[in-house]
């Protein structure tokens, strides 16, 4: 079977995670090789994926920290159930 | 997944946290506050990623460590400590949508998961863009705009996996689905990131660059 782009697309997520069965794998590699368009998809797709995960795109809300350790504190002071 | 997020993880392994929930149940409960101190963004950003307000996930993040706390003594070592916490946010955070739902109307934004595949933005090429461009406010907007408008169903397994780096099947339990619908999920949501992303952010690192929309 000869794998068109939009087949691969299908397969982008699974070969990002490297859970391709070895058949499979094989085709998409092959693919990629002479298809500048899919390469173009999982390169911005896995560099995408590294900017959202990046602690620096959600930041926690200033004073977070101190607020939710200051609310604890009062808890503490009883042990847990 | 084959790539590093900046995320700073745990430091205390698995066997130290038994210990020291072991000396919490014991009396020494000033210890809690290290305990979560590696949790605490996680349990945030779940809180976040159901709730999309940042004053309710606050809000939530600081009930479900209370209830953590409170109820320590239920936490059974079989599962991890931090999943055991993000399924304390998760139900915290449902029944905070819950009670929501009661006092406003709530713009349905459920998807199914059977709908019409998902295509990428089809570009020719990428250029690599480097995690120093988030220091730009701009970029740093447009991802979070484009994580937050993610449908919920989608939302919630992504942040799951690729933003806190649970397991497939750990994501599939705290959510109550199936692994399969979290792995379908979890695809629709990178390909429509990707799609909605890929033209923004090649337009922000080189705005003159010839581009192919579809094909």
């Amino acid at each position: 079977m000869v794998l068109n782009c939009k087949h691969v697309w299908d397969h982008i997520s699974e070969y990002l995670d490297g859970t391709l069965d070895p058949e499979m794998l094989d085709q998409v590699k092959k693919h990629l090789e002479h298809c500048e368009i899919c390469s173009a998809v999982l390169d911005s797709t896995r560099n995408i994926l590294i900017l959202t995960a990046d602690d620096r795109t959600f930041s926690l809300p200033v004073g977070f920290s101190e607020r939710l350790h200051d609310r604890l504190e009062q808890a503490l002071r009883n042990p847990p159930d | 997944m084959l790539i590093e997020g900046n995320n700073e993880r745990s430091m205390v392994g698995n066997g130290d946290e038994s210990d020291v929930i072991a000396a919490i149940l014991a009396g020494e409960t000033q210890l809690f506050h290290e305990l979560i101190r590696p949790y605490e963004r996680s349990v945030y950003m779940v809180a976040l990623s159901m709730l999309k307000d940042s004053a309710d996930a606050e809000d939530v993040a600081q009930e479900s460590f209370l209830k953590a706390y409170c109820g320590l003594a239920k936490f059974r070592a079989e599962s991890k400590f931090s999943t055991w916490l993000i399924s304390i946010a998760i139900n915290e955070a449902r029944s905070r949508l819950r009670k929501q739902k009661t006092s406003r109307t709530e713009s349905l934004d459920v998807t199914s998961e059977d709908g019409a595949p998902v295509s990428p933005a089809a570009l020719t090429d990428w250029r690599e863009i480097p995690s120093e461009i988030l220091e730009r406010q701009e970029v740093r907007l447009l991802l979070q705009e484009a994580v937050t408008e993610l449908p919920t169903i989608y939302r919630e397994v992504f942040v799951l996996r690729d933003m806190e780096e649970l397991s497939v099947n750990e994501s599939a339990a705290v959510l109550g689905i199936s692994v399969a619908s979290v792995k379908v999920r979890l695809h629709r949501a990178r390909i429509m990131l990707q799609k909605r992303l890929a033209p923004q952010l090649n337009k922000i690192v080189a705005p003159k660059k010839r581009r192919f929309p579809w094909f």
